[in-house]
C-alpha cells in the first residue's frame, strides 16, 4: 500500500464486538430454548434487533469495522464459535442441527461460486452432495482408506460426475442451462431409487468419521468436562466452512473474481476481451461441485445413513433458495439464510409438519420484498479510497 | 407382439399430457419470458378441484356425463383463476427481476400449492381414487386391445391443443398476446391493455394444465398431491427440447419424451424403472447438440 495524503479517520471497532456477541447469544438461544413461547419471543427480539441495526446504520458500521480489521473479525468469530460450542456441549440435537446448518452453508458457498460469481445455474446441488455421500458409503464398505481421503474422494467423485455435465453446461445458457442440471438432479434420484446395488430407496448405512486416529463417535473429555461426540462434527464442519469462506473470499477478491463477473454479466463482452469463457465456467462448476461432494460425504458420515430421499430435487431447491435468500453472490448471506431455512423449521414444532409450505411462503415474501436477498451484494470497488 | 398397440396408445396418451403441459410453459415464456414452474402443481390443483366437483355432483345426484362436464368446468375454471392470480400478484410485480429469481419464486409457489393440497385436503398425503366417468371397455384390432376412454382422451387432448393453437394464431386475443410477446412497449403504445392481456394469457396457459390434469386423472383413475412435480419437470424438458417460445416445438418435445419412455419400456421391460433416466440422458444429449432446442427461437442476440 502506498501512503495516502488523506488519512482515514479510524473506524470504531466496538460495533464488531457487539454484532459478534449478539449473533453468538442469539444463535445459542435459538438452539437451546425448547419452550415454544420463549422461542417465539427470542425470534421476535432477534428479528427486531436485526431490523433496527439495519435501519440505524449498525450493520453498515459493523461491515466497515469488519473489512478494516479482518483478523479481528476472524478471531472474534473463532472465540464466539468456541463459546457457543461450550454452552451447547451436551445438547446432541442442537449440535447436530448446528453442524447441518454449517454443511448446508458450505454447499451453498459452492453454489455461490457457480451461480453468484460465474452465473451458472445449478439445480442439482443436492445431487452432487449425494454423489459425495454415496462415494463415502461405498468406500467405507471397502474399508482400508483413511477417512480424510474418503471425504476428499467424495468431493472428487462429485467433480468427476459433474464433468459429464460440463459439455451441456458450457453450451447452454439461461433456462436451457437450468434444464440440464434439473434433469441431472431428477435422474440421479430415479436412478438410485431403482438401483439395488446402492441400497435402493432404503439407502445405505455407514460408520462415523475417524480422522487421523480420532474417533468422532466418542465423547470428548477435557479438564473433567464431558463434551458430546457431536462437538467433533461441529468443529470439523466449522473449520471446513471457515476454510471455504476464506477461499471463496480470496477468489472473489482476486482477478479470477473479476473475470467471473465479466463472464456472468456479459459473455459477448468477455469473449471480445479475450477471456476463455469455457475455462472460467469449468473452474467455477468444478469448485462448487467439489464443495458439495465433500460436504455431502461429511453429512452422510455424520448421520450414519444415506438414502436417495435425502438428496431430492426439493433439497436442491432448498440450497438454491438459501443462496438467493442470503443475497446472490454475497458469501456472508448464506450463513443467516442457511440458519433460517434449516434451523427454524426444526425448532418451531408447530411448523414442522408445515415446514415446506412455511419456507415456500417465506421465500416468496423475501423475493417480493427484498429481491436482492437479505444481504445484498456490494458493487465491486476496484479503486482505493484515496483515488476516489 | 400384442403389446405394441398398448404401448402405442400409452405413449400417445402420455405424449398428449406432456405436450399440453409443455404448451403452457411455452405460452408463459413466449409472452413474459418467464418459466412458471408452478405449472405442474396448478395441474394437480385442477385435478383435485375436478375430484371435489365430482363428489359434489355425485352428492347432488347428477348423471355421470353431467358429473364429467361439471368436473371439467370446475378444473378449468379453478386453474384459470389460480393462473391469473399468480400472474397478477406474483409475476407482474417481479417482472424486472433476474430470471433466476422468477424461476425460484414460481417453484416456491408450486411447492406452496403442493404442500397445501397435502396438508389441507382430507387424507391428502395418500393417493386419491378418481371415479371413472368415461365409458369403460374397448375393442381389439388384431392382438392389441384399445381402451375406449383412452382414445376419447387422446382425441380431446389433440383437439384442445388445436384449439389453443387457433386462439393464439387466429383470434383477436391471440393477436394481442403475440403483439405483447413481440414488443411490450409498442403493444402498449398501440392501445393493448397490458394489465388485462397478461393475466388472460396466464389463465389460458393454466387452463391447458387443468385440462391435462383431468386427462391424467381420468386415464390413471388415481391422483396424488405430488404428481405435478415430475410432470412439470418433464413438461419443462419437452418445452425446452422443442425450443422455448415455439408451440409446435413444445408438442413435438412432449411426444418425443413420451416416445423415449415408451421405447425403453417396450424394448427393455426389465429396465422400465430406469425409463426416466434414459429419457433424461437422451434429453441432455439432445440439448447439448442443439443448445436452444430443436426448433430454435428466431431472432439474433441483442448485444
Amino acid at each position: 500500500m502506498t501512503p495516502t495524503s488523506r488519512t482515514l479517520a479510524r473506524v470504531p471497532v466496538w460495533p464488531l464486538f457487539v454484532a459478534v456477541a449478539f449473533a453468538a447469544v442469539a444463535l445459542t438461544a435459538l438452539v437451546m430454548i425448547e419452550n415454544q413461547k420463549l422461542l417465539g419471543a427470542a425470534l421476535v427480539i432477534t428479528a427486531a434487533v436485526c431490523f433496527c441495526a439495519a435501519r440505524f446504520g449498525g450493520v453498515a458500521a459493523t461491515e466497515v469495522a469488519a473489512s478494516e480489521n479482518p483478523w479481528l473479525l476472524r478471531g472474534l468469530l473463532t472465540l464466539a464459535s468456541l463459546a457457543v460450542i461450550f454452552v451447547l456441549r451436551d445438547d446432541n440435537f442442537g449440535l447436530l442441527m448446528l453442524a447441518t446448518v454449517l454443511i448446508y452453508a458450505t454447499i451453498c458457498l459452492g453454489l455461490t461460486v457457480q451461480m453468484g460469481y460465474a452465473g451458472l445455474t445449478n439445480f442439482a446441488a443436492a445431487a452432487f452432495a449425494g454423489t459425495g455421500g454415496y462415494t463415502a458409503a461405498m468406500l467405507g464398505q471397502q474399508g482400508g482408506l483413511p477417512d480424510a481421503l474418503v471425504l476428499v474422494c467424495g468431493g472428487l467423485v462429485a467433480v468427476l460426475i459433474g464433468s459429464l455435465l460440463i459439455l451441456p453446461v458450457l453450451r447452454t445458457r439461461g433456462h436451457y442451462g437450468a434444464l440440464t442440471t434439473m434433469a441431472f438432479g431428477v435422474m440421479f434420484n430415479v436412478f438410485l431409487d431403482a438401483n439395488d446395488f446402492f441400497g435402493g430407496p432404503q439407502g445405505l448405512k455407514l460408520p462415523g468419521i475417524n480422522l487421523f486416529g480420532w474417533d468422532f463417535t466418542n465423547d470428548i473429555h477435557i479438564f473433567g468436562l464431558m463434551l458430546s461426540s457431536y462437538v467433533n462434527y461441529v468443529i470439523l464442519t466449522g473449520i471446513l466452512t471457515a476454510l471455504a469462506m476464506i477461499f471463496v473470499g480470496l477468489l472473489d477478491r482476486s482477478w479470477i473474481g473479476v473475470w467471473f463477473d465479466v463472464v456472468r454479466l456479459d459473455e459477448t463482452a468477455a469473449s471480445v476481451f479475450g477471456l476463455k469463457i469455457a475455462y472460467w465456467k469449468v473452474l467455477a462448476f468444478t469448485l462448487g461441485n467439489f464443495l458439495a461432494g465433500l460436504m455431502g460425504a461429511v453429512y452422510a458420515k455424520m448421520t450414519g445413513f444415506i438414502a436417495p430421499a435425502n438428496f431430492t430435487f426439493g433439497d436442491s431447491l432448498v440450497m438454491v433458495s438459501i443462496v438467493i435468500l442470503g443475497g446472490i453472490g454475497n458469501r456472508w448471506g448464506v450463513l443467516p439464510a442457511a440458519l433460517i431455512v434449516v434451523l427454524l423449521p426444526e425448532k418451531l414444532q408447530f411448523i414442522q409438519e408445515y415446514r415446506l409450505i412455511f419456507y415456500a411462503v417465506l421465500v416468496i415474501a423475501i423475493l417480493t420484498m427484498r429481491p436482492d436477498g437479505l444481504v445484498a451484494r456490494r458493487v465491486r470497488k476496484l479503486h482505493t479510497e484515496a483515488s476516489a | 407382439m400384442g403389446m405394441i398397440g398398448q404401448h402405442l396408445l400409452n405413449g400417445l396418451m402420455q405424449g398428449t399430457i406432456y405436450g399440453l403441459v409443455a404448451m403452457g410453459f411455452t405460452i408463459f415464456f413466449g409472452v413474459m419470458n418467464v418459466i412458471k414452474f408452478s405449472h405442474g402443481d396448478v395441474l394437480t390443483l385442477g385435478a383435485f378441484g375436478g375430484l371435489v366437483a365430482v363428489w359434489a355432483a355425485n352428492a347432488l345426484g347428477l348423471s355421470v356425463p353431467l358429473q364429467f362436464i361439471v368436473a371439467l368446468c370446475v378444473a378449468m375454471a379453478l386453474t384459470a383463476v389460480v393462473g391469473a392470480g399468480i400472474s397478477h400478484f406474483l409475476i407482474m410485480p417481479l417482472r424486472n427481476a433476474p430470471p433466476l429469481n422468477m424461476l425460484l419464486m414460481t417453484m416456491m409457489v408450486g411447492t406452496a400449492i403442493r404442500e397445501a393440497i397435502r396438508l389441507f385436503f382430507p387424507n391428502g398425503t395418500n393417493p386419491q381414487r378418481f371415479p371413472e366417468l368415461l365409458p369403460a371397455g374397448g375393442f381389439n384390432i388384431g392382438p392389441s386391445f384399445f381402451r375406449t376412454d383412452a382414445i376419447i382422451l387422446i382425441i380431446a387432448g389433440a383437439a384442445s391443443i388445436g384449439a389453443v393453437y387457433w386462439i393464439i394464431n387466429h383470434s383477436k386475443f391471440g393477436l394481442a398476446m403475440r403483439a405483447v410477446a413481440e414488443d411490450t412497449e409498442t403493444a402498449r403504445v398501440m392501445g393493448i391493455d397490458f394489465g388485462r392481456i397478461i393475466p388472460l394469457t396466464f389463465a389460458l396457459g393454466s387452463i391447458t394444465a387443468g385440462f391435462a390434469g383431468m386427462i391424467y386423472a381420468l386415464y390413471y383413475s388415481e391422483i396424488n398431491y405430488s404428481m405435478g412435480l415430475l410432470l412439470a419437470v418433464i413438461g419443462f424438458t419437452a418445452a425446452i427440447v422443442g425450443g422455448l417460445g415455439n408451440i409446435w416445438g413444445a408438442i413435438i418435445g412432449g411426444y418425443l419424451f413420451a416416445g423415449l419412455q415408451t421405447f425403453v419400456v417396450a424394448a427393455m421391460p426389465s429396465m422400465s424403472d430406469y425409463k426416466n433416466v434414459f429419457a433424461f440422458v437422451l434429453i441432455i444429449v439432445l440439448i447439448t447438440w442443439r443448445p436452444t432446442g430443436l426448433l430454435a427461437e428466431r431472432g439474433s442476440e441483442r448485444v
